[in-house]
């Protein structure tokens, strides 16, 4: 049974209601029952409620066939959100078999309308699950197209990121990856994909050994935008359960050093080398002349120790977060009372 | 007296009656300065609120009673299946704003009764079927009705138990969707009605720390985005079971607050733009991890003023957007977290004002 083609036809033509169509002769709707005083009442379009009130009666006879598979489109078409529909439909595409390539075309046709909305990616995960591997491509696919209209979507990456594990596809990950980083090297969605394929990608040697290629990548994207919080972070992360490491890697400190000299959206570099020091690294001269040069005004001249006076421009240049920049200093392992 | 005898006899040479009369002198003065105090204090909290906006309180209870007959409200027609979230929303605000006394108790608590299923759990609206959103909405529409009675603890418990897996994860119905949201709400929900217990607690807790991220944030499943509505989650659910220590609250405060961008609004991630509801999602976060000194409070006090509808009521994701009921409970919910004036105070980690909490903990 086909679950697609009918409902494309039908929205190229004038709707017909349910009442005017022959095969709903036999079925006497049921309305809303909101009660005799609703508490949160809605309104309805007429057809919405038409249809709600003939997907009612088909729900509560528990009919199971062809046409009420049909009118599960209609009513989500109308309201992608109605978990009710979707259960239903998912009963009636399991007892008429019918083929789940061509209900994966109608989740896209659902979705193109209304993404942001957790009844389509669910019902979508558990066709491609039944599926199986064979839906391996579609999954990776469909998620690429609706990534490529929102970067950020949050239920695409969720589904993404379920399809890897369970379907495969990892090898094409990380060139992904770097594609929409590309186009948006701020994409904290892509950056956290780029942290899930290199530590639970089963073809790449794991965190520690793409460490070294990982860390090149960031700092380049560093340079490019030293304001981008989420590639700093990524730094960060690429060190996890090695501090150490990442203290003493030069690469490191060298590229707070360089944003810090370039005067120009050194926060995060400001921060990051406040976080080293706080873990034990020890900033040689060409740290405090770089600070020196950046030359902001008002400064407690008593911050005579490093980190002291990091806290302090910080406090200046990210004056919303003062407190946390306020505490961090109280918090200096060091701190000269 | 004793004291104007020593004073009398530390001030030698002074009369008595002139002692007695600076006294006088400085007493009348103190109360003068005290009163100046309180005038002032009033008269800097009106500039204050001036300046800040107000909460035009009675024009969002109007909106919050009004969402109904709306013919060809694409908003409405697509709310009916979550009418018990929207439930919450609207009469939660409403207590916050100290008017749910003018919804009928008896008219909303049978229609809440009547979406539940045999399951124990209770569907979105009636005649819809049962979901762990809807059972915890339901749930805390009747604490604020404080018709807990009405609730077999059994049947719920019954329902929630059989949606925990292997894992410790919890799905949300019967078609096994899996995302830490509803971890927080079966351990809110089961805790509201004192049942926490019947749920294994150590592998969900050991599952929501899976799915906790290098940044210190959580994500909605393991390896997931860190996202401000995610954290409120699975840091709401740790703190309803004890286990705030296993969070980086100094690395997940700073994640927080960096949510807060320059209009003062919160974002949900980085380099999004704010949205009110954040302000309950990352603003109650971090009060549960005692760290919500770190972002401003006034900037954001500001920012949820501004997206209000003065006119029509109703608050909106950001300003000049359309309003909704979702994001008016959320920035009122928020309001109250800061502290603003004329609003009852919220828990955090329940979503119900503080007084229903204790009623539901303390009550005998």
């Amino acid at each position: 049974m086909a679950s697609g083609s009918s409902e494309v036809e039908e929205e190229e033509q004038e709707r017909v209601m349910l009442r005017d169509r022959p095969e709903w002769a036999d079925v006497t709707p049921v309305p809303q029952d909101d009660g005799p005083c609703p508490v949160v009442p809605i309104n309805y379009t007429e057809e919405f409620a038409e249809v709600m009130d003939y997907f009612r009666a088909v729900y509560l006879a528990d009919e199971r066939s062809p046409r009420a598979l049909s009118l599960t489109a209609e009513a989500i078409h109308f309201n992608a959100g109605n978990y009710t529909v979707w259960h239903f439909r998912r009963l009636l595409l399991e007892l008429l078999k019918v083929d789940l390539h061509e209900e994966l075309e109608f989740i896209e046709r659902i979705a193109a309308k209304n993404s942001k909305n957790y009844q389509i990616w669910h019902h979508r995960r558990r066709v491609a699950e039944k599926l199986g591997p064979d839906a391996r491509n579609a999954e990776l696919q469909f998620t690429k197209k609706v990534l490529s209209v929102d970067a950020k979507h949050y239920h695409a990456w969720s589904h993404r990121q379920w399809a890897l594990q369970a379907l495969g596809g990892w090898e094409d990950e990380l060139d992904y990856c770097s594609e929409l980083l590309e186009q948006d090297i701020f994409n904290n969605s892509a950056w956290n994909q780029r942290y899930f394929v290199i530590t639970r990608s089963p073809f790449v040697g794991g965190l520690k050994a793409m460490r070294e290629s990982e860390v090149l990548y960031t700092i380049k994207a560093i340079e490019a935008y030293p304001e981008n919080e989420s590639s700093w972070k990524y730094l960060r992360g690429l060190y996890k359960g090695e501090t150490t490491s990442w203290v003493n890697d030069p690469q490191v400190s060298s590229i707070c050093l360089k944003i810090l000299s370039s005067k120009s959206n050194y926060l995060f570099a400001l921060s990051t080398l406040l976080d080293l020091i706080c873990h034990g690294y020890q900033p040689n001269q060409d740290f405090r002349d770089a600070i020196e040069a950046l030359k902001i005004p008002d400064l407690d001249s008593q911050d005579l120790d490093i980190a002291s006076m990091i806290c302090s421009i910080l406090e200046k240049i990210d004056p919303i977060r003062v407190n946390y920049w306020i505490w961090r200093k109280s918090r200096l392992p060091h701190v000269a009372q | 007296m004793v004291n104007c005898r020593c004073l009398t006899k530390v001030v030698c040479g002074f009369d008595f009656a002139i002692l007695l009369h600076f006294a006088f002198l400085a007493a009348s003065f103190l109360l003068r300065l005290v009163v100046m105090v309180t005038v002032c204090n009033v008269s800097f909290m009106a500039m204050f609120t001036f300046k800040m906006g107000e909460l035009v309180t009675d024009k969002h209870v109007k909106y919050i009673l009004s969402v109904e007959k709306r013919k060809d409200d694409f908003e409405s027609v697509v709310m009916e299946h979550l009418r018990m979230n929207g439930a919450y929303w609207g009469l939660t605000a409403l207590d916050l704003m100290g008017k749910l006394d003018v919804v009928d108790v008896n008219e909303v608590v049978s229609w809440v009764m009547s979406c539940q299923h045999d399951s124990g759990g209770f569907g979105g609206n009636v005649g819809h079927d049962p979901h762990i959103l809807y059972t915890l909405s339901a749930v805390q529409v009747l604490a604020l009705f404080d018709k807990m009675d009405l609730i077999d603890a059994d049947k719920v418990t019954n329902y929630i138990v059989g949606l925990q897996n292997e894992d410790g994860s919890f799905s949300g119905d019967m078609w096994g969707e899996v995302d830490t949201r509803f971890s927080y709400i079966a351990i809110c929900c089961l805790s509201i009605i004192h049942r926490l217990d019947k749920i294994n607690v150590e592998k969900a807790v050991k599952y929501i720390i899976s799915c906790k991220n290098m940044d210190g944030g959580f994500g909605c499943t393991p390896g997931g985005e860190s996202h401000a509505g995610q954290i409120f989650c699975c840091v709401g659910a740790l703190a309803l079971t004890g286990s705030l220590d296993l969070v980086n609250k100094d690395l997940l405060g700073w994640w927080l607050c960096e949510r807060q961008v320059k209009s003062g609004g919160l974002n949900g991630r980085p380099e999004k733009l704010p949205d009110v509801c954040y302000s309950w999602w990352v603003l109650s976060s971090l009060i549960m991890i005692d760290r919500v000194h770190w972002i401003s409070r006034e900037k954001l006090i500001k920012f949820i003023l501004d997206c209000q509808d003065k006119e029509k009521g109703g608050i909106s994701d950001r300003p000049d957007d359309a309003v909704d009921v979702f994001h008016t409970y959320f920035g009122v919910a928020g309001l109250s977290l800061l502290e603003y004036p004329g609003l009852k105070p919220i828990d955090p980690a329940y979503a119900l004002p503080v007084d229903v909490v204790n009623r539901i903990f303390f009550k005998k």
